[in-house]
């Protein structure tokens, strides 16, 4: 039950910080770090918990971003539906490229995420409905719920998908399905001589872990007033996608949280502080240090710790 | 006495290179079949392909009367064919209990606390109940190739066959893995066993079968089989 | 035709990823990022009169030393750890490209630089055909590449070990050579390889830090179309590419010659994930 009071008292929270007038920078910024969380923890579910890596993660978020501006453009669906559009898609795709390599070793399955990313965004370039290389500018619905901005709403509603993105991971890890993973991850050989459907697990996995990425990138159209490829495909999704996870800690559910806050409040430093490029730099070097020197993360780092002090 | 496991005419190939040409044995439930051959010869392909690992492309696999066909690894082991590994494989992340968890919960759809109490008697008749909750990394060698056979238990299978487990481990430790085999043999599990130690192959196999360049050379009474000279020829070249 | 001189190109790319991933088995994603240093290196040196095949010689045991490093610090970091082929090594040479290329726009911005020498912007003319020396020369160097490597991994003793330690390490180490060592050799070489392949990258177009990207989806599309690890298939699956890029390109317009490497790529593995000359 604790786990549940904190996740109500979240979304309390923010529903309470979008009705209050604090300064609209803090939605802005505060979307982006929601954002993040369901990108790492999305992410985490097929790499931290399979130990399968997607490196097409621009694929997946332009597939949640893109199919969400369908949605709007076609039949002006509310932000909600689009969201679940997105999510559908993105888990069609995870499906997919499952079925293609996940009989094959995990690098495979590493490549064909890349192959993705560029075929997705050569559909997109030549596409006018899509907008094309030059992309598409939109104008807010006006429908605000009650907070006043549009901004405001996308971001209650972006920590409500937090939440649900983080419960799920939770509930996966402590079933039947994360006691599989594990399995798979540690020895796959193993893991089918020991009863365990092997290729189904994957391909779930994949499934659910495409879909919370489409779910992160589906409010994009939204939120800029403006979608095109080149940014929407970005290899910066990426990065940041492996790096959260590996900064918190692939094992539980808690670390791709942790890495999303430690990451996201380091980044608003770090450019408000020095300069943005160096901001992208920091991220690579973090995720190289933290692969080489804590390949379990912080929470690897604090169990350690808690060991060691017995 | 019915065959738990009929192979016919078995073949498998690496692209240009024949690992296994037209091979057939039978196995009676509840024997002790040794299945010996110089390195190379093709028994792990054997059962990797019995286990479904490895996909034959000659020949049938019956199992208790029923053919293996495409049926994939993991849907052989719910059938009741179970292996351990040459190298080890264990779950790494996991104690030595958790290891077993999933076979229980997998095989036999056993979790929580009645799956607990099932890992601890397994481990305590294979003689690693003091290690139930070390993590599955810490353990030696000889702990290793128990917990891989403990796992193949913990599916409770029909037919276990067990690869090279006393490769590498000392005399003493042979015959404690020995005996855990003959004790699980006792209790009505069929066993296959590959190895390559021959004291220990004669006193635990009832019949013996030799590979050698993926082909049966020669089966039957252990000890006429140790005693042909083609066997002899296979392991120690012309 | 255009096309096969490409494809010749492409395949001396993707000769190192074909020794490093195809042979040793190691998730060396930061394979293309390397090749653009090399081509950047190229161009350095090219700022001091140097023509960009020399500068490919000259850096080829610098790399050589490099690539050497890389490997030992990935070996002593995750081979020995257990935690090999898993996220662990991948996420790291992950990062290491992307660090690369982060490095790369910080030192020389993102605009494109190019490479300067004599046949660089002339064409041979056949019949009602022109064909830019410099793809000739690229073309050219690949070849004899292809060649030596082929012979090297066929005739000499280090060759055979190199191919040998793929395929199984405990019989090598009964004849007394240390797998380590050789693998880091290898890699070496592969990096090695590298240089003068970015070298060759500067001469027959502009370069710009995020290139490695494109090339990662080329140089993964060769060596997986080619078989692991063997150096006269890569040759003709970068043929296959180069010609089935060029005629995209002419058919299809730029955006989706790009995404030709990939498709293949997804193609190959769905089919046939041994390769055309695999096992």
């Amino acid at each position: 039950m604790k786990y549940w009071t904190f996740a109500a008292l979240a979304i309390v929270l923010a529903v309470g910080l979008a009705l209050s007038g604090a300064n609209e920078y803090l939605f802005f910024a505060g979307f982006v770090v929601l954002q993040a969380i369901v990108l790492a923890t999305g992410w985490n579910i097929l790499g931290g918990y399979a130990g399968y890596v997607n490196f097409g993660v621009p694929g997946f978020v332009g597939v949640g971003a893109y199919t969400a501006l369908t949605m709007h453009l076609l039949i002006k669906a509310p932000i909600l539906v689009q969201i679940v559009a997105g999510a559908m898609l993105a888990g069609l795709l995870g499906l997919l490229v499952g079925m293609l390599t996940l009989r094959l070793r995990g690098i495979f399955f590493s490549i064909a995420t890349i192959a993705v990313v560029y075929i997705l965004d050569a559909v997109v370039m030549n596409s006018r409905f899509l907008g094309g290389a030059t992309g598409i500018q939109l104008t807010r619905p006006t429908d605000v719920w009650l907070f006043g901005t549009y901004t405001r709403m996308l971001f209650v509603v972006m920590a409500v998908m937090a939440v649900i993105a983080v419960s799920v991971a939770r509930y996966i890890q402590n079933s039947h399905i994360g006691q599989g993973l594990r399995a798979v991850r540690d020895s796959e050989e193993a893991a089918e001589c020991s009863g365990v459907p092997t290729l189904k697990l994957k391909l779930i996995a994949c499934v659910i872990s495409g879909a919370l990425l489409g779910v992160a990138g589906a409010p994009m159209p939204m939120y800029l007033s403006y979608i095109e490829p080149a940014s929407t495909f970005n290899l910066h999704y990426a990065v940041i996608a492996l790096a959260m996870p590996i900064i918190g800690g692939t094992s539980h559910w808690a670390g791709p949280l942790i890495g999303a806050l430690i990451l996201g409040s380091l980044q608003q430093i770090v450019t408000v502080t020095i300069s943005s490029e160096l901001n992208v730099l920091v991220v690579g070097v973090l995720l190289v240090v933290f692969v080489v020197a804590a390949p379990d993360g912080v929470i690897g780092l604090i169990r350690k710790w808690k060991t060691s002090s017995k | 006495m019915e065959n738990i496991l009929e192979v016919k005419g078995l073949g498998k190939n690496f692209g240009g290179f024949t690992a296994l040409s037209d091979v057939s044995l039978s196995v009676r439930k509840g024997e002790r079949l040794g299945l010996i051959g110089p390195n190379g010869s093709g028994k792990t392909t054997l059962i990797n392909c019995i286990s479904g690992a490895l996909r034959n492309e000659q020949g049938t696999i019956e199992f208790q009367g029923e053919p293996l066909g495409h049926l994939p690894a993991f849907a052989r082991t719910r059938r009741g064919i179970a292996r351990s590994f040459q190298i080890p494989r264990p779950f790494h992340s996991m104690t030595v209990l958790e290891n077993l968890m999933v076979p229980l919960a997998y095989v036999g759809g056993v979790s929580g606390k009645k799956a607990q109490a099932q890992a601890l008697e397994i481990l305590a008749e294979i003689g690693l109940g003091e290690k139930a909750h070390a993590s599955s990394s810490s353990l030696s060698q000889v702990e290793l190739r128990k917990m891989e056979l403990a796992r193949a238990m913990a599916a409770r299978p029909q037919l276990l066959i067990s690869d090279e487990a006393m490769a590498g481990l000392s005399g003493s430790e042979v015959d404690d893995v020995l005996d855990i085999l003959i004790k699980l043999n006792k209790s009505g599990i069929t066993i296959i066993m590959i190895e390559h130690i021959m004291h220990a192959v004669m006193r635990f196999s009832e019949r013996l079968v030799c590979l050698d360049a993926g082909q049966v050379i020669c089966a039957g009474d252990p000890k006429t089989v140790v005693a042909n000279p083609e066997v002899h020829r296979a392991y120690l070249g012309d | 035709m255009f096309g096969l001189l490409l494809g010749c190109f492409y395949a001396a790319v993707s000769l190192g990823l074909s020794v490093a991933f195809g042979l040793l088995d190691v998730p060396h994603v930061a394979h293309p990022a390397l090749l653009i240093v090399g081509s950047y290196g190229a161009y350095l040196l090219g700022g001091w009169g140097l023509d960009p095949l020399v500068s490919g010689f000259l850096l080829m045991p610098i790399f050589f030393l490099l690539g050497m490093l890389l490997y030992r610090f990935y070996y002593e970091t995750f081979e020995s750890r257990g935690s090999a082929a898993g996220v662990n090594g991948l996420a790291f040479f992950f990062g290491v490209a992307f660090i690369i290329e982060v490095l790369l726009v910080l030192g020389f911005g993102v605009d494109q630089r190019s490479a300067e020498a004599p046949y660089i912007g002339e064409s041979l003319r056949i019949a009602h055909y022109r064909i830019p020396y410099r793809l000739i020369v690229a073309a050219g160097v690949a070849l004899i590449l292809t060649l030596v490597l082929t012979l090297f991994f066929s005739r000499t003793f280090v060759g055979r070990a190199i191919k040998a330690v793929g395929q199984d390490e405990g019989a090598l180490r009964l004849m007394g050579a240390n797998p380590v060592k050789i693998k880091q050799l290898a890699f070496g070489i592969a990096t090695s390889v590298n240089a003068l392949a970015g070298a060759m990258l500067i001469i027959v177009s502009p370069v710009d830090p995020t290139m490695d990207r494109l090339y990662i989806g080329r140089a993964f599309c060769v060596v997986v179309l080619a078989g692991m690890g063997s150096m006269s298939g890569t040759l003709v699956a970068g043929l296959i590419l180069g010609v089935a890029e060029s005629i995209v390109l002419t058919l299809f317009g730029a955006s989706w010659a790009t995404a030709v490497a990939f498709g293949l790529l997804l193609l190959m593995l769905g089919v046939r994930p041994q390769g055309l000359f695999g096992r």
